[in-house]
Order: structure tokens, then sequence, then C-alpha cells
């Protein structure tokens, strides 16, 4: 049984330009313990999605679908109940770090207050448990970060106490937003460890969204990736890099360098706009195997393998790859 | 290497800091040396903070260095007054990370494109107009977008602005710090295709900026690796990437993600312990020896004595009193891939 199951989600932005249609019938399942990626290039509705489930979307958005979690559609339950599951039960780590922290607070108040909100700890209690919070993530000698302010603290560490406060209440889900992006390569390998470390040891499941090829790679166990608002492939993490089936996600692997592989390919154009969407499939413009099927309808997704799912009219691997 | 395009010598740049309670200078880059000979690309790749982006600020003459020499096809450029910099910038011209607060917003893109050409009074009237059609075509931007103002294009076609901007007078050397860290992969791929089709075309060095290793290893002849202001490493890519000796390089090159789970997931990773030292007090003796897994091996001379940057043959430059004494660190092998 998944932890979560988030169907048909949908989320509508009322602009004054009109409509954006920023998610479009996402469905997706999450396992207990479990790390899944969320891939796509800037703009595709990986944020939107995962904030539109905890209701942390501006009143310009509509949000359609559903989303069970513990016996609630999160989409539907009472403003008290989701204030329950937020934060306690379900954690998000923004994709900013410098602004999601309070400037004026020491860290330590800031993870006690999540203690002292959600489980009602006593003050010396929630001090107690923000050092070994602080620890869990790592921190070099927490007992003085504790006491703190985030600009004493370094990028990487601040991302640390971000997931330490996501952390607080044992959630269990954790839903990080490019926790990694801003961070160089020696902090993004800590952070890495630390995810894979937390649901290793607390068993927490792991949203993990990223434009990162490589960070998927490393600690994803299964990967969705969106294009235009759309789930257009699916996959266990081995299975998605052996044989992508989707033409935009054989366009991704291709344009990032690795060593020994040749020049890089590019993916020619560029994301359409989600306010005037092409009529058939959202990728057709840009797609090498785009015929008149394509480009008037669009694709629904399929099964095509064990857990592998695309959304494509002549899904395969990409035949220049393959030369 | 013939006569070097770039040659900087012990460079040295201090920032005084004031108030709140932290009183002395940042030494942001602290005896840096390196050269890039003509059509050579070099990678200059390091921790956040390590101070990469001081080095090309230096280099551009937008800061003052405290202290060094930089030379410009065998000119001494680091004392030269504006006035004196003027003919000579037409030779070097920088491509910065952010393509949105890099360009002027008031003026067009064609006008940003066209404007070194101008005051450098080498085209005027219907002629700079042809010269910059033909720097947009040339970069892959449709001619009617030089009319259009910077915020009206999207973050890839800004780039591709500023990179038409900096070839407009054909520059000797191409300073890019970060050009393509804020774009989406496929238009990362386009603009890197771009610049190493241009640097083929046109011959230019380059001192490529960047913390992304494989961008590095896709487009530069050789690579300098900095730690907290000075260089650790120096060496042809293959070199470095298939025989990195500094532990921090080692560190670095095992942190580097690959979009392949098969291979990423069989990867050992040396992780550095803490942060990087403040760069106000950094630590004596060897500057990476508060993180240097292999610590107390070399102490107490990594204490006591700055490692010097040696060549251990073939233009390999490190410097690690381990490597000295010949036991070179192997805290991490590289990936068995054809080079
Ligand atoms: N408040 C809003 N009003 C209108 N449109 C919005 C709003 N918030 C987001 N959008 C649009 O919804 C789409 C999806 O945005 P989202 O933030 O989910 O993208 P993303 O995949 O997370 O991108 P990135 O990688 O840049 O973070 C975008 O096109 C965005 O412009
Ligand atoms: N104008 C300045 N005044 C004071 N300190 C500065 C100034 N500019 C840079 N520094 C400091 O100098 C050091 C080197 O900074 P620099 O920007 O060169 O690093 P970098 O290697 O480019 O880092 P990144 O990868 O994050 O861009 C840092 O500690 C930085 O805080
Ligand atoms: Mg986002
Ligand atoms: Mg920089």
């Amino acid at each position: 049984m998944s932890l979560l199951e988030v169907e048909d989600l949908s989320v509508r932005f009322d602009t004054d330009d009109g409509p954006v249609h920023a998610v479009d019938h996402l469905s997706l399942t999450l396992g207990e313990s479990e790390v899944l990626g969320v891939v796509g290039e800037s703009g595709c509705g990986k944020s939107v999605s995962f904030m539109s489930l905890l209701r942390l979307l501006p009143e310009t958005a509509t949000v359609n679908g559903t989303a069970r979690f513990d016996g609630v559609d999160l989409l539907r339950a009472s403003g008290s109940r989701l204030r329950q599951i937020r934060g306690r039960q379900i954690a998000f780590v923004f994709q900013e770090p410098m602004t999601s922290l309070n400037p004026a607070f020491k860290v330590g108040n800031q993870i006690g207050e999540v203690l002292r909100r959600h489980l009602g700890l006593s003050r010396a209690d929630a001090r107690a448990r923000a050092i070994e919070l602080l620890h869990l993530v790592r921190i070099p000698s927490p007992e003085r970060r504790v006491d703190e302010y985030p600009h004493q603290l370094s990028g990487g560490m601040r991302q640390r106490v971000m997931i330490a406060m996501a952390l607080a209440c044992d959630p269990k889900i954790l839903i990080a937003d490019e926790p990694t992006t801003a961070l160089d390569v020696t902090i993004q390998a800590g952070i890495l460890d630390l995810m894979r470390d937390i649901r290793e040891r607390l068993g927490t499941a792991i949203v993990l969204i990223t434009h990162n090829l490589g960070v998927v790679a490393d600690v994803a166990d299964r990967v969705v990736v969106m294009y235009a608002g759309r789930k257009v492939e699916e996959a266990p993490v081995h299975e998605l890099f052996a044989r992508p089936q989707h033409p935009y996600t054989n366009g991704l692997l291709g344009a990032v360098p690795r060593p020994g592989a040749g020049r890089l390919r590019e993916i020619p154009g560029r994301v359409p706009s989600l306010a005037e969407l092409p009529r058939g499939c959202a990728f057709a413009p840009r797609c090498p195997r785009a015929d008149e099927i394509t480009r008037s309808n669009v694709p629904d997704l399929r099964s095509i393998g064990p857990q592998h799912l695309v959304a494509c009219f002549h899904p395969g691997p990409d035949v220049e790859a393959v030369a | 290497m013939t006569e070097p395009v770039l040659e900087v010598e012990g460079l040295v740049k201090h920032f005084p800091v004031r108030g709140l309670g932290a009183k002395g200078v940042v030494h942001a880059v602290d005896g840096v040396s390196f050269r890039i000979g003509r059509g050579e690309l070099l990678g200059l790749v390091g921790e956040s903070g390590s101070g990469k982006s001081t080095v090309a600020n230096c280099v551009m003459r937008l800061v003052a260095p405290t202290a060094g020499a930089i030379r410009l096809n065998g000119t001494d450029i680091t004392r030269l007054s504006r006035r004196a910099l003027r003919p000579l910038r037409r030779s070097m011209h920088m491509v910065f990370q952010d393509p949105y607060s890099s360009l002027d917003p008031r003026m067009t893109c064609g006008q940003i494109v066209g404007e070194p050409l101008d005051v450098q009074g080498l085209a005027r009237g219907r002629d700079l107009d042809v010269r910059v059609s033909q720097l947009f075509d040339r970069v892959g931007l449709r001619d009617e977008l030089r009319f259009r103002y910077p915020h009206e294009l999207s973050g890839g076609q800004r780039q591709r602005v500023g990179l038409a901007r900096a070839l407009a007078v054909s520059p000797e050397l191409l300073v890019a710090d970060e050009p393509v860290s804020a774009l989406d992969v496929s238009v990362q791929a386009s603009i890197l295709n771009l610049l190493r089709d241009l640097q083929e075309e046109l011959g230019f060095s380059c001192l490529f900026i960047t913390h992304d290793l494989a961008t590095v290893e896709y487009l530069c002849d050789r690579v300098a690796v900095m730690y907290l202001g000075q260089i650790v490493e120096v060496a042809p890519t293959r070199e470095l990437f298939g025989n990195p000796k500094h532990p921090y390089t080692q560190s670095l090159l095992s942190a580097g993600v690959v979009p392949d789970p098969e291979v990423q997931r069989s990867r050992t990773r040396v992780v550095l312990e803490g942060d990087l030292p403040s760069p106000l007090e950094p630590p004596s003796g060897c500057r990476f020896r508060t993180r240097c897994p292999l610590e107390p091996r070399s102490a107490p001379q990594s204490h006591d004595e700055e490692p010097p940057l040696v060549d251990v043959g073939d233009g390999h430059l490190v410097a690690c009193h381990l490597v000295r004494r010949g036991e070179t660190p192997d805290l991490y092998r590289p990936l068995e891939v054809a080079r």
C-alpha cells in the first residue's frame, strides 16, 4: 500500500493574461520509505505540484484531484486536520533556504518553536531535542551552533538546519525541493548522504525535486519526469537511465556532459508557455519523432514495462544515442 | 608553450573588512599563478568562496589586485590606468554568471551587442548594423531579437546576447564566470556547444569558471583547482580527472554526481568534515590541513610550512606535502572510462 496517492492533480492559476495550467492531471504514488525523484526543467510544475498538496499556494490557484494520505484526502481535509499533517507528518524543505529561515532568531529557537507548537515540548526539552536534531543532520558542535543566527552559518549548514527543522516531528514524508541546487558539489554530496541516511535510519519517505539527473541517479528509487505540467515518464531509477523511452527524457540524458561521451546533444526550441500549449503533445514542437498524430493528439500515459509508464506515441530509446 | 595570452603571477587580493566585530582582511586570493596559452581553455574549479570570481575580476581589472602581476600578451596591466587600459579592453571580455543582471536593461539587445564595437570605434551606422546581425546569427539568435530588451528574452537567449557582446570585438581572451550555471539543462547544452564551436572557429583563449566538474571536463584543455584562495593543483584535463593527486581534488572529484545510477552508486565518496575555514584567518602552513582526511600524516610540517605548487611531471602541478614526499594520497580512484 502506498503512503501517498495522488490522482488527477491539476493546478490552474488565474492570471491577468488568462488561466495558466501549471499542473495537468498528474498522478503518482509514494511508498513507505521510498525516495521518489521528480525531475524536469524550470517551470514544468515540480514545486507547484507538491505545494498544492499541502495547500501552500496563493488564492489564485485552483486545485483539483485527490491526494490520499493516512486515510484522508489532503485536498479536502479540514483546515485543522491539514495543520496537524503539515509539518508534522508531511514536511517541506523549500527551494530557497536563505529566505525560509528567520534571520532574527537563533536556529535552535526556530527548531524549538516547531517542536513546541506541534509536540507541546517544554522549552528545555525543545532545546535538547534541537541539539539532537542538529547532531542528526551532522552539524559539527551542535551545542554551540544551536545558539547561532542563520547568517553565522554557511549555505550548506543552513540547508542542514532546514532539514533538521523538517525532521523535527519525525514526519512520514519529507518533500525536499531542490535541496542541493544552490550548493557546490562538496556540500551537495554531504546533503545527499544525509538524505540516504534519513531514509535508512528513520524510514522517512522522501520526494526529491531536482533538475539534476546526477542527483536522481544517486539517491532516488523511482523517478517521475515532468514536462509542461504533465508526467511524461515514470520508472524505477535503473530502468529509466538504462531504457529511457520518452524523447524528452532521452534529450535530457543526452544534454548533460559526462566522462567519455562526445558532443552534447541539444534539445531544439524551448519549453512552451503554459498559457499557450500546443494542441497535441506539448513536446511535439521540439520532438524529432513528431508527426501528424503527435501534433493533434495528447498522448496518454501507458505502461511499457514493469512499473514503467510513458506518455508518447513513439516511445523508445534514442536512435542517435544508440548509434 | 608559446608566449601566453594571459600570465598571472603571485596574484593577491585582500578585502579589508570593518564592523560587526570582524576586523581584518579577507584573504580572497593569496598568491595565485597560472598561464593561459593561445587558444587554450583553462578551467578554474573549487569550493564556493575559494576565490574563483575574485581571480576573474582581477584579471578583468574590475577589482584592483593587492599584489602580483597580470600580463596580457606580455604587457603588464596590473596597474595601468583606465585610460591606458582602454585600447587593451578589446583583447579581453567577460561573460557573467547571471544573464539577468549583467545586461543593461535600458538598451536593446542589438545595442548591447554593438556597444563594444561602437566604443572601440570599429564600426558605425549601417556597418555596425550588419556586424551586429552577423553576431546574432553566429550565436543562434533570431535577427528580430535585436530590437527587444533583455527582460523580453529567455535566460538562454540572454546568455547568448552576453556571448555575442563578448565576441563582438574578437577578443583574444574570454573570461567566463559560471556562464551556464543559472540555465536549464537543455539550454546549457546549447550554450556549451556554441562556446566550443566558436572557440574552434575564432581561436580565442578562455578562463572558464564553474563548479560543475563535468562541464570542465567537456570543455577545457587544462584545469586549475582552488582551495581557500590558492591553487592546489593544475593539470591537463585528462590527467587531472584520471590521476588527481591533491587530497582536495580527490575529494572534489569524488563528490561530483554522474547521471548513471550504476556508476554513481558504485563510487566511494570522500566527504570532507567541516566547512571551508574563514578566509579572515586561513590556517597556517597547508590551508587544507583542517579538513584533510589524511591529517595528521604530514604534521607538523603541514602546520609550519606552506606546500609550494611543484611540477610532478608533464605540466601536472600539485601543492601537497605528502605528494612531495612521494606518499601521493589515494582517497579516490577515478572511474574507468574511455576518456
Ligand atoms: N502564483 C503563480 N501565478 C501564476 N503562475 C504561477 C504561479 N506560481 C507558479 N506559476 C507557474 O506555474 C508553473 C510551474 O511552476 P513551478 O514553480 O512548479 O515550476 P518548477 O518546475 O518548480 O520550476 P523550477 O525548477 O524553476 O523551480 C510555472 O510556469 C510558473 O510560472
Ligand atoms: N568585495 C568583497 N569584500 C569582502 N570580501 C569579499 C568581496 N568579494 C569576495 N569576497 C570574499 O572573498 C572570498 C572569495 O570570494 P569569490 O567570490 O571569489 O569566491 P568564488 O570561488 O567565486 O565562490 P562561488 O563559487 O561561490 O562564486 C569569499 O570569502 C568572499 O566572501
Ligand atoms: Mg521549483
Ligand atoms: Mg564566484
